[in-house]
């Protein structure tokens, strides 16, 4: 097991990497259940050209937040979505991890909805945050944005080979808990996966951390353990999942965990401060640093998902 | 005298425009009448403070949010409408008419949990 982050920790490693993603990126490459990250370099273009196909993880827009530190989140999101129009490989679709809006609006729906047309992909793909399902258990969400696959809102589906599965983790959550899957999910989850050959490549994502990554915080989901006992016997299981607004990563056997940062606002690493929440000191120069998006490259016929972040400097 | 007038005018109007309405439910009543301002609760840092409160039968307690991040008041067994999402500085009141032991917790940050107890 192997944590490592935007925000923690020492060490020669950890500088490189921070280094790495002032600049111009990172490449993530997963191979065998272990990351290695390198700066995005020829040798990023060179993995980039042999990637059978490529996504991109877009996360907590927070559209309707306008505080410090960014009072303009919709000039960062159409930054992020500039940065994807620009990369050399042109996605197949996006992954929206959730919090698409700060108070679940129709107007800031509405705006989120037509800056994601600037995007130059075929399809976008979303799950809600808990700041899109305030007062009407995400109606209006799904009526948007929604797969329509099952009632709950969640959804799978195949894409050269690899096996996509969107979860819901931010409905009926109970007093005093995490993030919530629920029964129902679970059981369609175990129904959905059965089919599939163990080397099928799944990519899970949800909006909360499909792990226990700060749980003081909220920062993770109550039943997630159950669903993992489902993707334990696949050869290579990436959980995609957003929240906590900055990169946090764990292996566990052949379950590679990461969260994705926001496009909006960063927040402090787990147990930095008394509460989560913006990073309202950051100064408007830096704020790029802290934003970003993050693509996703598969290579047929091998193993490992090559995950690149860039941020928005 | 005057200024005095359009002071008072300017704190109730804020008051009435603050306060958010919950839906008819057996123990809220929102009306937000001019009489006192009723019992504190601040959220702040993720937690409602105090934690803990009890209050008379016919107290309205009323939550503010002091929080950079939305949260939402919500009964634990739905014995009061919930409050919409309060942004920062928005306030949601409840007064509660029957005794009792009201647990509540923010629904979308549910590790955030209160107690009002009504004697």
């Amino acid at each position: 097991m192997r944590d490592s982050d935007d925000n923690t920790s020492p060490g020669r490693r950890q500088f490189l990497q921070c280094m790495a993603w002032a600049g111009a990126g990172t490449l993530w490459l997963m191979q065998g259940g272990v990351l290695r990250a390198q700066a995005l370099t020829g040798q990023g273009a060179r993995d980039a050209a042999d990637a059978s196909f490529a996504f991109v993880q877009i996360s907590d827009s927070h559209i309707g937040f306008h505080k410090a530190p960014n009072m303009d989140v919709a000039s960062t999101l159409r930054a992020s979505l500039a940065m994807v129009n620009a990369q050399k490989v042109r996605p197949d679709f996006l992954l929206h991890t959730g919090d698409l809006t700060h108070l679940s609006r129709p107007d800031e729906f509405d705006a989120l909805a037509g800056i994601m047309q600037e995007a130059r992909v075929d399809k976008t793909f979303y799950v809600p945050g808990e700041h899109d399902v305030i007062g009407d258990n995400g109606a209006e969400f799904f009526r948007r944005f929604g797969e329509r696959q099952q009632a709950g809102g969640w959804y799978s589906f195949d894409h050269r080979g690899v096996h996509f599965v969107g979860l819901i983790n931010v409905l009926n959550l109970k007093a005093g808990g995490l993030g919530s899957l629920g029964a129902d999910q679970l059981a369609w989850l175990k129904m959905d996966l059965a089919p599939l050959s163990a080397s099928t490549p799944l990519v899970v994502f949800a909006h909360m951390p499909l792990w226990s990554l700060y749980p003081e915080w909220g920062w993770g989901t109550d039943d997630s353990a159950e669903a993992m006992g489902l993707l334990r016997r696949f050869g290579s299981v990436s959980v995609l999942n957003g929240h906590i607004h900055q990169i946090q990563q764990k292996v566990e056997g052949n379950i590679t965990f990461y969260t994705a940062r926001s496009t909006a606002y960063p927040q402090p690493a787990p147990g930095v401060g008394p509460a989560p929440g913006p990073m309202k000191d950051v100064p408007p120069e830096a704020l790029h640093r802290y934003l970003g998006i993050r693509e996703v490259r598969h290579v047929r016929g091998s193993q490992p998902l090559a995950l690149t972040d860039e941020v928005l400097s | 005298m005057k200024a005095l007038r359009y002071a008072a005018i300017m704190s109730m109007l804020c008051l009435c425009c603050g306060v958010a309405m919950p839906a008819v439910a057996a123990t809220t009543d929102a009306a937000p009448k001019a009489k006192a301002a009723g019992t504190q609760v601040e959220i702040r840092n993720f937690a409602f403070a105090p934690n803990t409160m009890t209050v008379a039968v016919g107290t309205r307690v009323v939550w503010t949010n002091r929080d950079e991040e939305p949260h939402v008041v919500t009964s634990a067994g739905k014995q009061f409408a919930s409050s919409p999402a309060l942004d920062t500085s928005d306030t949601y009141a409840v007064t509660f008419t029957r005794p009792g032991t009201y647990a509540y917790y923010c629904s979308i940050h549910p590790m955030m949990v209160g107690t009002i107890i009504v004697q």
